[in-house]
């Protein structure tokens, strides 16, 4: 069969460009990139994670993409071209970065989409793909197995530092304590990247827990209040905005679940996909190899937390897992799929019922895996206490605090 | 010490007092449009007088957020406010519903306490009500009144009131009973809070009704208690429901330290003006810069000729549109003799027939009408009772108007009350056609609204942004989303001035960026045409030119381009005598109406007849010529007509094939099953079993299984899906399959052939949502139908309790593939037969191109009747995508379905005569993806891209227009 070729030229990335260009990043994971970014910069990536955040950002991704993609694509967008426009960066020698995870959910068009978006206005710019699937043969990140070791660490250590921080800053005594706590850790883990001995997890998750616990911290109860959904609305305080700023406003604990879970999630999706349909024995195969792998650091790390005590440990991917067996099919594997009934169950279970499942407006995985879900959970769990939040350009935000307001009212006599 | 809690709304202010023994002694509910601060302490200061003395205060509402953090008072969440009331009042309730100005929420207080409230695009709220009101033009009183006398109810979209307005509007110009449109609105608000709130928990026992619009409207509650099958001792109505929460709030403050009411009111006089509201540029500096502008506008007014003393030819044009009838007369020479605009109330052939008759005694003989044309909604009606020429599409009328004024205009705006219109020119004809979509449509008629609600004429109202300092930016979506932004720039204190200035350029946003979404403002090309009533108002214009950066022309007739393009083409076109009734023929002129159901086939439209007073009939409200009494088109050119009957006999009848019957599954026919149903068929027949298809979709259909929809966002026909599954349980089925399908089958054209994520895990939804979907009622294995080993094993095990062998279930599936095979044969083969006899009869021919259940009836609103009525073939994607090449695109090419949807395209693409109309579901999120790629092919091509957006609105003449505008578009361009 012939194919007829209806695509359009874009600027591609290629790997000389690492010494010319500099390379943009949009802020999806704010906690995660505080360590990325430095350890790019160390591997001679000259990165900069975008912080614009103003108004003008969300105006020029709803100029730029179409009105119904997803609110996530919006937002990077925005935060590219604004960044493009606001005559910052050599337009001859400026790139842009975005991950890619594929599946069935649009989400994994945004490359495609931010290429389109971008290569009127500024043709030279290329998008480069960070993936770990081989997608995007052209123009994608040049990922050594060193790289994605450190990256696969630094989302560790990212991790144990969101984690500790969050049970750190809503019970400081000293304000501004946790703060300083946290530059401390990043800057420990940063050192161990340049100087070497970054893999020796145990030890400094270990440091990056004592650093927190050192924090004079009082014992008030507080509601806890878990935050799941769409990877990017969960994490970003751009999506959501700033949805763990205004729960540590109220006077809450937020508990946002590890970044890991999801990548892990991906990973035994495609053994899953063998599992369940016989696909791909060999790939299969490997993931699950890396998967053991990656699981038994997670395992270790939580025994880490458990020895030291002063905070909850992260979970376990494997009872992830069974929590989400209890609700759907490990086979909702598009988007973030069972991730998101399988983290609200594991939530409830650790003693956090309450919980905002932040979703972008539309969004398709969520209308089952998320709203879908919550009769299921509510069975499950009386006290289970959700509110599933849109976001979207125009949805505002008294409209959305007045919401999760009215799930803290609920939580707050549950208490 | 006394309790006082103050509740703030979106559009009024309750307070109520409770004194130290318990008892209410004052309450108060007052509008307070959008002055929140001033407001309350009006309030306050009534209570100040009344009781004086020391109060714990509580605020609560969701416009006292703002007002409790600047001002440091103690605030509570109004549904909890709510909750505390109903345990200290009436502590037997099971479940409360209130419905407030823009919120509605719910309260489930026994069997598992929940609280909820409406998503951010959720109507069917008191201002849903307001809005509703204003498009009847009766007050909300008057339609409480006219609702209690109705004799029936039409199935209105409450989900936001933009949809709901393209449901009313045609019953209005159809001419269907207030009293029933009336009655229909609150019904459907009633629909609405139990599916849209309860989401899948039933509401029974006690149902408390609180809020304002339950208080104040009887029909509401009427319908509620009627819904809801509810006893006389179960239905509540308290006496004090407007003030429910602020009561609420003021038993909230018990823990709250007391203070005088003095300090009180002097906390809130302290609150200032916040700086978090974004602003924008202001309109104009100076009085002076005003006055230029003006003078540039108005110097491309058209000329006037006095009727009274002119004698001669002249031309009519009239534009029946959705709320308002236009007409006007010109001269050869194209001076403006006379012309006319009003609001058509839901009467536009009254109005034609009236201003006629007066402008025939104006010309007193001296005029002769040459030749007159008709456009707009009301464009059959119109030609046929006066008898008009010509009845013409309005974007044609409207072009032709713009070239009057620009010969080289290459794109015209036109934004009307109720829609926006845009097209592209190219070459002398209209390139690309652009309309708002259900849910962009933050048209004229909201700034209207919205005036209304802020108790001004609405000229006044935009008079007053015109020098606002700081223009408030709005953002730019759906109105429901527009009156949130509002809420919270009002909760901020922006002045009504900044509000009004803020709308006007929101609504040019919306038009370019939603409507037209242009990347820059240069895409919209260098002479730009912009008209339509809204663009009268000198805000918005200037909005718009602020904008684009450009300066546009707006005729001083902005509002009558319609009527005048109509006159135009009437002189240009008319050939021999006007058949126009003359000043005889009106004076005999009179009608009469009904409305009924048309029984020509099982769509059941709602009709409407009118008989003329020369014996003559029109009809309306029909979706195909067998409502209008006449013969159908033939089916014969039409693919849709085809598969509908064959996919059906797919399924051969019961035990064809073995004596013993296993029992009877039922197949839910929506999403995946229009596609597989030849497979599970043929695969269930040959086990043994007898197959059941759950009934045919309707709107009582959806409205069966709307209690267990989970997210009212997903798309219609995931929606109904719900109503399949409960008409499959009443018919008692052993059990039902649907299978979860992460793949569809591949069709090696795409680099994956995935399903969308609701295709493929729509099951788990309904199980998790319906308690009656028990395991063994509901089987959902997933598989992948591409691995036939796995599938087996799966399908083997999902049937386990029958006792079903391996060989057997292999057997059975490739009886199902083979009439799965055989259907796809049968479908493609028609299509080359139609194509075929197209080809030979030089017919146009139109791929519908969607997904397979876009062949439900329901949910393409008999789009392709339409088609054939309007003289074309019609195909589907399905039928012609093998015809095209596999495409290489922009995007990730990875779904089964819109894989097809490319190469149908690319097939369109290399046909004189073949054309292509996309159907979107309304909410499909992957179609934003598709919709600009199919565009992208097809213009490439130079093929004109049209795309149709549906949803549970059947409102099928926006689709006529654009279909028949396309056609325009079509034919000049053979023209040339």
């Amino acid at each position: 069969m012939s194919v007829k070729d209806y695509t359009t030229e874009y600027p591609k990335w290629d790997k000389s460009m690492k010494s010319t260009h500099k390379i943009l990043i949009p802020d999806m994971l704010p906690w995660h990139f505080l360590i990325i970014e430095r350890i790019l910069r160390l591997e001679g990536y000259d990165v900069e994670i975008l912080k614009n955040d103003s108004r003008a950002v969300i105006d020029e991704g709803l100029k730029h993409v179409h009105n119904d993609t997803c609110y996530p694509c919006l937002c990077v967008v925005g935060q590219y071209v604004d960044a493009l426009k606001s005559g910052k960066y050599d337009l001859e020698r400026t790139a842009l970065m975005i991950t890619q995870t594929g599946g069935g959910c649009r989400a994994s068009n945004y490359m495609s989409l931010v290429r389109k978006a971008v290569k009127g206005e500024f043709p030279k710019v290329p998008v480069v793909s960070l993936n770990f699937s081989g997608l995007e043969k052209d123009s994608a990140f040049d990922m050594s197995l060193s790289l994605f070791l450190k990256l696969l660490y630094s989302i560790f250590y990212g991790d144990a530092v969101m984690w500790c921080y969050n049970q750190t800053k809503p019970y400081e005594v000293c304000a501004g304590a946790a703060d300083e706590a946290r530059e401390k850790a990043v800057n420990l883990v940063v050192d161990k990247f340049a100087r070497g001995g970054y893999r020796k997890y145990e030890k400094i998750t270990k440091s990056i827990i004592e650093i927190f616990a050192a924090v004079e911290r009082n014992a008030e109860k507080k509601v806890k209040v878990g935050i799941v959904g769409e990877i990017y609305v969960k994490y970003s305080g751009l999506g959501n905005n700033n949805l763990e700023k205004f729960l540590l406003s109220e006077n809450c604990e937020p508990v946002v679940p590890a970044l890991i879970d999801f990548v892990l999630y991906c990973i035994i999706n495609v053994v899953n996909d063998y599992e369940y349909y016989g696909h791909n024995k060999t790939t299969a195969f490997l993931y699950k190899i890396v998967y053991n792998y990656m699981h038994r650091m997670q395992k270790k790390i939580i025994k880490v937390f458990a020895e030291n005590g002063a905070f909850m440990p992260v979970h376990d991917f494997e009872h992830l897992r069974a929590c989400a067996d209890k609700v759907l099919n490990q086979g909702v594997k598009m988007g973030e799929g069972w991730l998101i009934p399988a983290e609200m169950a594991a939530l409830a279970e650790t003693g956090v019922p309450n919980i905002v499942c932040a979703q972008p407006f539309g969004c398709l995985p969520n209308h089952i895996a998320g709203k879908g879900a919550i009769r299921t959970l509510k069975n499950l769990y009386p006290d289970e206490n959700v509110v599933a939040v849109d976001y979207d350009p125009s949805a505002t935000k008294v409209n959305q605090e007045n919401r999760i307001k009215l799930m803290l009212a609920t939580a707050r006599e549950n208490l | 010490m006394k309790l006082l809690g103050i509740d703030v709304g979106s559009t009024t202010v309750k307070a109520a007092v409770i004194d130290e023994n318990n008892n209410l002694i004052y309450s108060s509910y007052v509008r307070h449009f959008a002055k929140v601060k001033e407001t309350v302490l009006a309030e306050l200061y009534v209570i100040k007088n009344k009781f004086g003395g020391e109060y714990s205060v509580s605020i609560t509402g969701s416009a006292g957020l703002g007002l409790s953090q600047r001002s440091g008072i103690n605030f509570v969440q109004e549904v909890q406010a709510a909750f505390i009331a109903i345990r200290k009042l009436y502590p037997s309730t099971d479940v409360a519903i209130e419905l407030g100005g823009e919120d509605a929420k719910i309260i489930f207080v026994t069997g598992g306490t929940e609280q909820r409230m409406n998503g951010s695009c959720a109507g069917g709220t008191g201002a849903f009500i307001d809005q509703m009101a204003t498009l009847l033009n009766v007050s909300v009183e008057e339609m409480d009144e006219i609702a209690l006398s109705a004799d029936k109810t039409y199935p209105i979209a409450s989900r936001c009131g933009v949809f709901a307005k393209s449901d009313v509007q045609p019953l209005l110009n159809q001419g269907a009973k207030k009293s029933d449109i009336a009655a229909s609105i609150f019904q459907a608000v009633v629909d609405q809070t139990v599916s849209g709130l309860a989401q899948g928990r039933r509401i029974k026992g006690k149902v408390l009704f609180l809020g304002g619009p339950l208080y104040f409207l009887k029909a509401l509650r009427k319908a509620f208690v009627t819904t809801l099958n509810l006893t006389e001792d179960n239905a509540v109505f308290p006496d004090n429901a407007p003030c429910f929460m602020a009561i609420g709030a003021a038993y909230h403050s018990v823990a709250v330290q007391a203070e005088s009411i003095n300090d009180v009111i002097r906390k809130l006089e302290s609150v200032k003006e916040s700086n978090e509201i974004v602003t924008g540029k202001r309109l104009f500096e100076s009085k002076e810069e005003y006055a230029e502008f003006v003078k540039r506008h108005r110097a491309t007014d058209l000329k006037f000729r006095d009727i009274v003393t002119y004698s001669g030819d002249c031309y009519l044009g009239i534009d029946s549109g959705s709320t308002t009838t236009k007409l006007m007369l010109i001269t050869p020479d194209c001076d403006i003799l006379w012309s006319h605009y009003q609001p058509n109330n839901g009467q536009p052939l009254d109005i034609v027939v009236s201003k006629l008759k007066e402008l025939y005694a104006l010309g007193g003989g001296r005029i002769k009408i040459k030749g007159s044309a008709v456009t707009g909604y009301g464009e059959d009606l119109i030609k046929s009772a006066i008898k008009c020429d010509f009845g013409i599409v309005e974007t044609v009328a409207h072009f032709k108007a713009a070239l009057h004024f620009n010969p080289k205009v290459d794109f015209i705006i036109d934004i009307g009350g109720q829609d926006i219109k845009c097209f592209k020119i190219k070459n002398g004809t209209i390139d690309s056609i652009m309309l708002n979509e259900a849910c962009s449509s933050g048209c004229g008629s909201f700034i209207q609204t919205f005036a209304k609600a802020m108790g001004m004429e609405i000229n006044k109202f935009s008079e007053k942004g015109l020098y606002a300092e700081k223009p408030v930016e709005l953002g730019s979506r759906c109105t429901v989303f527009m009156n949130s932004a509002v809420k919270q720039a009002q909760k901020e204190g922006a002045s009504v001035d900044d509000i009004s200035a803020g709308l006007s350029s929101s609504i040019v946003k919306n038009a370019i960026y939603k409507v037209i979404r242009a990347g820059s403002a240069d895409e919209l090309g260098d002479n730009i045409v912009v008209q339509g009533g809204t663009f009268l108002n000198d805000a918005v214009l200037r909005s718009f030119e602020m904008e684009t950066g450009k300066q546009v022309i707006r005729p001083g007739i902005a509002g009558l381009m319609g009527a005048f393009g109509a006159a135009l083409y009437a002189k240009e076109n008319i050939s021999g005598e006007s058949t126009t009734a003359d000043a005889a023929d009106l004076e005999n002129f009179s009608y009469a109406s009904q409305s009924g159901l048309c029984r020509g086939c099982t769509s059941k439209c709602n009709i409407n007849s009118i008989r003329f007073s020369d014996g003559r009939k029109f009809i309306s409200g029909n979706k195909c010529e067998r409502g209008a009494g006449l013969k159908p088109v033939s089916a014969d050119y039409d693919i849709y007509d085809y598969k509908q009957r064959r996919l059906v006999e797919c399924v051969h009848g019961a035990g064809a094939n073995t004596a013993h019957i296993r029992g009877t599954v039922g197949l839910p026919m929506q999403l995946g099953m229009y596609e597989q149903l030849p497979l599970w068929a043929g695969f269930f027949e040959t086990l043994g079993f007898k197959v059941e298809l759950s009934e045919k979709s309707s709107r009582e259909l959806y409205f069966k299984g709307q209690h267990t929809v989970a997210s009212d966002t997903a798309c219609y026909p995931a929606k109904l899906m719900h109503g399949h599954i409960e008409s499959l349980l009443d018919k008692g089925v052993d059990f039902i399959f649907m299978p979860c399908e992460s793949y569809n089958i591949d069709e090696h054209c795409s680099v994956n052939h995935y399903n969308c994520p609701v295709v493929a895990y729509y099951p788990e939804l309904l199980k998790a949502n319906n308690e009656r979907l028990t395991d063994d009622k509901f089987i959902m294995p997933y598989i992948d139908l591409n691995a036939k080993k796995s599938t087996v094993k799966k399908l083997t095990a999902a049937l386990s309790r029958f006792k079903i062998g391996k060989r057997e279930v292999v057997k059975a599936l490739d009886e199902g593939f083979a009439r799965l095979e055989l259907y796809q044969k049968d479908v493609k083969a028609k299509a080359d037969e139609i194509l075929w006899k197209a080809e030979l009869e030089g017919k146009q021919v139109i791929v519908l191109a969607g997904r397979p259940y876009h062949l439900d009836g329901e949910i393409n609103h008999g789009i392709n009747k339409l088609l054939t009525s309007l003289n074309l073939a019609v195909l589907s994607e399905d039928s012609v995508f093998e015809k095209g090449e596999a495409v290489k695109v922009d995007v990730l090419n990875q779904w089964t379905y819109h894989a097809r949807l490319y190469r149908a395209a690319d097939f369109v693409s290399k046909r004189k005569n073949v054309n292509l109309v996309q159907l979107v579901s309304f909410g499909c999120g992957l179609d934003a993806i598709t919709t600009d790629e199919v565009r992208a092919i097809l213009e490439r091509n130079g093929k004109l891209y049209t795309q149709i957006k549906i949803d549970e609105i059947n409102n099928l003449g926006v689709v006529k227009i654009r279909l028949r505008s396309m056609l325009a578009a079509i034919e000049e361009a053979a023209k040339k």
